[in-house]
């Protein structure tokens, strides 16, 4: 198609093509299905134009450090042969990963207003504050739980549907007991843990792990974590939300 | 002009918020518990420069040019101007009013999984890995397709007010049954691209969507039906990949048995 020989110059032609459906997307609607002009041409213009150079250098970064970072470290771990400390640096880069999340954080205030609503919590906000950050703390320490157990799969070689399945229905289960104003924010804050950065790190990290490891195959050991750590704050925001 | 660098200089912040404690738990166990050196150091902090400075980017432009409109328009096919355009507002409205909510929330759930950075790696690391036997390409348009249906049933579940757990567990159920036919290798892979379809791009377009929806729909509570639309976005792309692989495979194993002579 385009034969271009700059590097970084391709990275900007492949981020357009990901970005066009968007566009479509957003002109068809607007133009035939809402039947209205697009507002500030100008800004969007130029947002784009910063949506594109962004991801072609988050790309180019990707391949640059956090793969090469997550990868090396699984290395060096499996070299020094601690498991002890592989496993706290797993559940330690889940959790710090996690509490800062600002997508958590924005969750988290929006839960304890529901929940104080609902009558659960007192009305104060310092009830509230207090609930909210016991719910971020909640989804952190369930990530690096998650962050760890899936390291020590890989180490073990266990199956992932041996761990995922079990998640599943745990979840089920405590559907049924869990109050329901929590349900909805517990199957949420599953998706809204694994941010932009820490994924490519975390992949890097078990494919890293996999690879090092004899007899485990970077395919079907290396991936997981990320499947895993979308599980466990579920059960754990649920857990939370019956001890309140 | 200003409002822009305004913006930039918050979300660059905010992003270096977001970096900071990723790196101290990297440096510390670097330095303090494997001991040694970052090889190739300069490379590593040139690509960390790009990765902050690309998201920055990534998120300003975001902010400033398509969230803004993918909000309103949210809005607009939610109202009931839009929905009940005839001045008779006792007619009732039927799921079926708001056919162009789920095929908006359908394309728009496609649309921005395409983009997704995180889904992005993690499919450029997969066709790494599996020497180009999966291509990032179809691994990114399978869970698109499954985030699509996600996001279409989602909103076709806050408007009949069907309850957010009978669709879970019923999507469960089809993930344990594929697992048990799948191809293994296929399987960390899928349950993987449940967790990265939903970030910077989805979530906040889909958040908008449901509340939106929950917002205009009469009877039901916005704090609580507008959640559960990232919920389906993280299921459904499972089941797509899985299927991805398990069409794969079946199509392969038929051409193996429509050409026996080259089979052995």
């Amino acid at each position: 198609m385009f034969n271009v020989k700059n590097k970084f110059l391709n990275q900007i032609i492949g981020s357009i093509f990901d970005l066009l459906p968007i566009f479509v997307v957003i002109f068809i609607f607007q133009i035939f299905v809402l039947q209205q002009p697009v507002p500030n041409l100008g800004d969007i213009v130029i947002g784009t134009f910063f949506v594109v150079l962004g991801l072609a250098l988050f790309i180019q970064g990707l391949e640059k450090s956090l793969f090469p970072i997550g990868e090396n470290m699984a290395y060096a771990f499996a070299k020094k042969g601690s498991v002890p400390w592989l496993l706290f640096f797993a559940f330690a880069l889940g959790f710090g990963t996690t509490a800062a999340e600002p997508a958590l954080i924005a969750v988290a205030k929006e839960a304890a207003r529901i929940a104080a609503d609902g009558g659960m919590i007192h009305h104060s906000n310092a009830a509230q504050l207090e609930y909210a950050i016991g719910l971020r703390f909640t989804v952190a320490i369930a990530v690096g739980f998650a962050i760890l157990l899936g390291v020590l799969r890989i180490i073990r070689g266990w199956p992932l549907h041996y761990l995922i399945i079990p998640g599943y229905i745990g979840v089920v289960i405590m559907t049924f007991f869990a109050p329901a104003a929590i349900i909805g924010i517990a199957y949420d804050s599953g998706g809204v843990t694994t941010g932009t950065i820490t994924v490519p790190l975390v992949a890097a990290l078990g494919v890293g792990l996999a690879s090092a490891i004899q007899g485990r195959n970077p395919l079907t050991d290396g991936f997981g974590l990320i499947a895993i750590a979308s599980l466990t704050p579920i059960i754990f925001v649920m857990a939370y939300g019956m001890i309140i | 002009m200003s409002s822009w660098i305004n913006e930039f200089s918050s979300v660059f912040l905010s992003t270096i918020k977001d970096v900071t404690p990723i790196l101290v738990v990297i440096i510390f166990f670097q330095l303090f518990i494997i001991k040694r050196q970052f090889s190739q150091l300069k490379n590593l902090i040139i690509g960390m420069v790009y990765v902050i400075i690309g998201i920055t980017f990534f998120l300003v432009g975001l902010d400033k040019a398509l969230f803004p409109l993918g909000r309103l328009m949210a809005e607009q096919l939610t109202s009931n101007s839009f929905i009940n355009p005839s001045t008779d507002q006792s007619v009732s409205i039927a799921w079926q009013d708001y056919i162009w909510v789920y095929v908006f929330g359908g394309c728009i759930g496609f649309a921005t999984t395409l983009a997704e950075p995180s889904l992005i790696a993690v499919a450029i690391k997969a066709e790494q890995i599996s020497a180009g036997n999966i291509k990032a390409r179809y691994l990114r348009l399978s869970v698109s397709i499954g985030v699509a249906v996600g996001i279409a049933l989602g909103t076709y579940r806050i408007v009949s007010g069907t309850e957010l757990y009978l669709f879970i567990i019923t999507g469960y159920i089809i993930v344990i049954i594929q697992t048990m036919f799948a191809p293994k290798m296929i399987v960390g892979l899928a349950y993987d691209s449940g967790g990265v379809t939903t970030s910077t791009v989805t979530v906040p377009l889909v958040t908008s969507l449901g509340i939106g929806l929950a917002t205009a729909i009469p009877g039901s509570n916005p704090l609580l039906d507008g959640f559960g639309l990232i919920a389906f976005a993280s299921l459904f792309p499972i089941i797509a990949v899985l299927a991805y692989a398990q069409i794969t495979e079946w199509l392969t194993r038929r051409a193996q048995l429509k050409r026996p002579e080259e089979g052995d």
